[in-house]
């Protein structure tokens, strides 16, 4: 007896998960289309936030940026896509500071992981959102990323 | 509503008043053929455009889009394809059987297609044993599945073909019992009668539950005679890479693909015929205006009406549910769909014994 009630439970069950399924499927039938057609509406494209694009450095209006040349991205890359070269620079007390003197990113070798935004102690670098990347040359790839004549931002 | 024996009946007479009946018989033949062999292609186009389109809405995608507005154009444009391409020749295998199987496929599923009413007097043959034929013809297919995996000399081409074997074997009693119970009810076999009978109302509505039953059993068991859905193991491309067509390429690939969408329309034909009341239009007893405003929809768009929603409750499955194992394929037949069918068919007995139904 107790076999036909396990056949009759697992016949009704059976049923009703097969039918919550279709419930499922049925509901996404309608939700809107994900396809991005995307050179067609290369215009009104929004990516996510989190894409991870291309490494740039953000300036403020004054062209300044927050990078103190501190190279803990540069110690965290994992292939060696950034290089920063340093200057020093005396400051109005006299002291001697060192400070940023050319970002250099290599989009060709980065493996787009994000250890240097995460380890940023200043968070002066982050990715845009920008994934046109493609050139004609590799040296195009390599890339400065503090704008020409920029210095760091007072706190 | 417009009869389509005016337009056949006038065709006739033309013929046999001006030449004699052999020859009328010889051009009205041909003319049949053509129109059915052209109706067959047509409508096996449409389904491959409706089938990518549903797909891929249900995974949220857009589908075919380029050719032609909306992707209209876009079987037309594979079909295109498909004949210009190059049969390729393969070694080792049995040439005749090979060349044979793709045509076999096509001949059952042609020969069931010609059987279908699909509008008032629109019906090529019309046998007083119509379910029989449809039953016999169709399962003709698996001979052609079977002849193409032996005949490939390749052992997923072989496995496919034998699953087939064994699916079609198990499915086409659910398929007969169902349609048995529908024919204790109807009384009757002749395809244009059942119709006739469903004027008032449709059959899924007066049979009372069983008929509910054996039409969800119906299409269950014709989802797996079709081999598609969740019963796609002779195919498989995951495991069989494509299953008994693996090595056929151009338009004997197109044969055994337009085959298989034309199965589809079949299956739903036939539901849509002993369940949903063929091309008659949706009556309610005793609302006479309702029903006369009902009669003013052209009776072929009924029919193509009530096959859309058939097909697409085809689609839904397909895309809902994950394929069978093999074993799980023949238990959910020989351990559920036939004892249930067998009570069913003895409830239907007894309803049409005892005169439950209206």
């Amino acid at each position: 007896m107790g076999s036909l009630k396990n056949y009759i439970t697992g016949f009704g069950t059976g049923l009703w998960s097969l039918l919550i399924g279709m419930k499922v499927t049925i509901i996404n039938l309608f939700r809107p289309k994900v396809t991005q057609q995307y050179p067609e509406n290369r215009d009104t494209l929004v990516m996510f936030d989190r894409f991870r694009g291309e490494l740039v450095m953000p300036h403020n209006a004054n062209n300044e940026h927050k990078c103190t040349g501190c190279g803990i991205c540069q110690t965290n890359c994992p292939n060696g896509t950034i290089i920063i070269k340093t200057k020093t620079e005396t400051t109005e007390e006299g002291k001697s500071k060192k400070a940023l003197d050319t970002y250099i990113y290599d989009l060709g070798k980065c493996t787009f992981c994000n250890l240097c935004v995460i380890t940023c102690p200043s968070k002066a670098i982050e990715f845009s959102t920008k994934f046109e990347n493609s050139v004609f040359t590799r040296e195009k790839l390599v890339r400065t990323l503090n704008q020409e004549g920029s210095t760091l931002e007072k706190k | 509503m417009f009869d389509f024996a005016v337009v056949t009946q006038w065709i006739d007479e033309g013929l046999r008043s001006s030449m004699p009946e052999f020859a009328a018989l010889a051009i009205e033949f041909v003319l049949a053929g053509v129109v059915i062999l052209t109706a067959y292609a047509v409508i096996a186009l449409a389904l491959i455009y409706v089938e990518r389109k549903i797909c891929a809405f249900f995974q949220c995608r857009i589908g075919p889009n380029r050719v032609g507005k909306y992707g209209i154009i876009q079987s037309i444009a594979d079909m295109v394809k498909m004949l210009i391409k190059e049969i390729i020749p393969i070694n080792h295998i049995d040439k005749f059987l090979f060349f044979l199987a793709p045509f076999i496929v096509v001949l059952a599923s042609l020969l069931s297609f010609g059987a279908i009413p699909f509008a008032k007097g629109l019906h090529a043959i019309d046998f007083n044993v119509g379910i029989l034929y449809m039953l016999a013809v169709s399962s003709l297919g698996v001979l052609g599945i079977l002849l193409a995996g032996w005949s490939s000399n390749n052992k997923f081409s072989m496995i496919g073909a034998m699953r087939s074997g064994a699916q079609m074997i198990s499915y086409e009693l659910s398929i007969g019992m169902s349609l048995l119970t529908m024919v204790v009810f109807a009384g009757t076999m002749q395809l244009s009668t059942i119709v006739e009978k469903q004027a008032d109302t449709w059959f899924i509505f007066s049979g009372h539950i069983p008929a509910f039953i054996a039409f969800v059993i119906y299409l269950i068991a014709g989802h797996a005679e079709t081999n598609r859905g969740p019963f796609d193991l002779p195919e498989a491309e995951s495991e069989l890479t494509a299953g008994y067509h693996t090595e056929y390429s151009g338009i004997q690939f197109g044969f055994f693909y337009l085959a298989e969408y034309l199965n589809m329309f079949i299956v739903s034909a036939i539901a849509t015929t002993v369940f949903l009341g063929g091309w008659m239009p949706f009556h309610i007893p005793g609302w006479e205006g309702f029903n006369e405003v009902m009669d003013y929809i052209p009776s072929i768009l009924w029919f193509f009406g009530k096959i859309g929603v058939v097909v697409f409750l085809g689609l839904w499955v397909r895309w809902t549910f994950p394929r069978l194992r093999i074993d799980q394929l023949l238990r959910l037949e020989w351990k559920y769909l036939l004892p249930l069918n067998m009570i069913n068919l003895l409830i239907m007995v007894l309803i049409v014994l005892f005169g439950w139904h209206f």
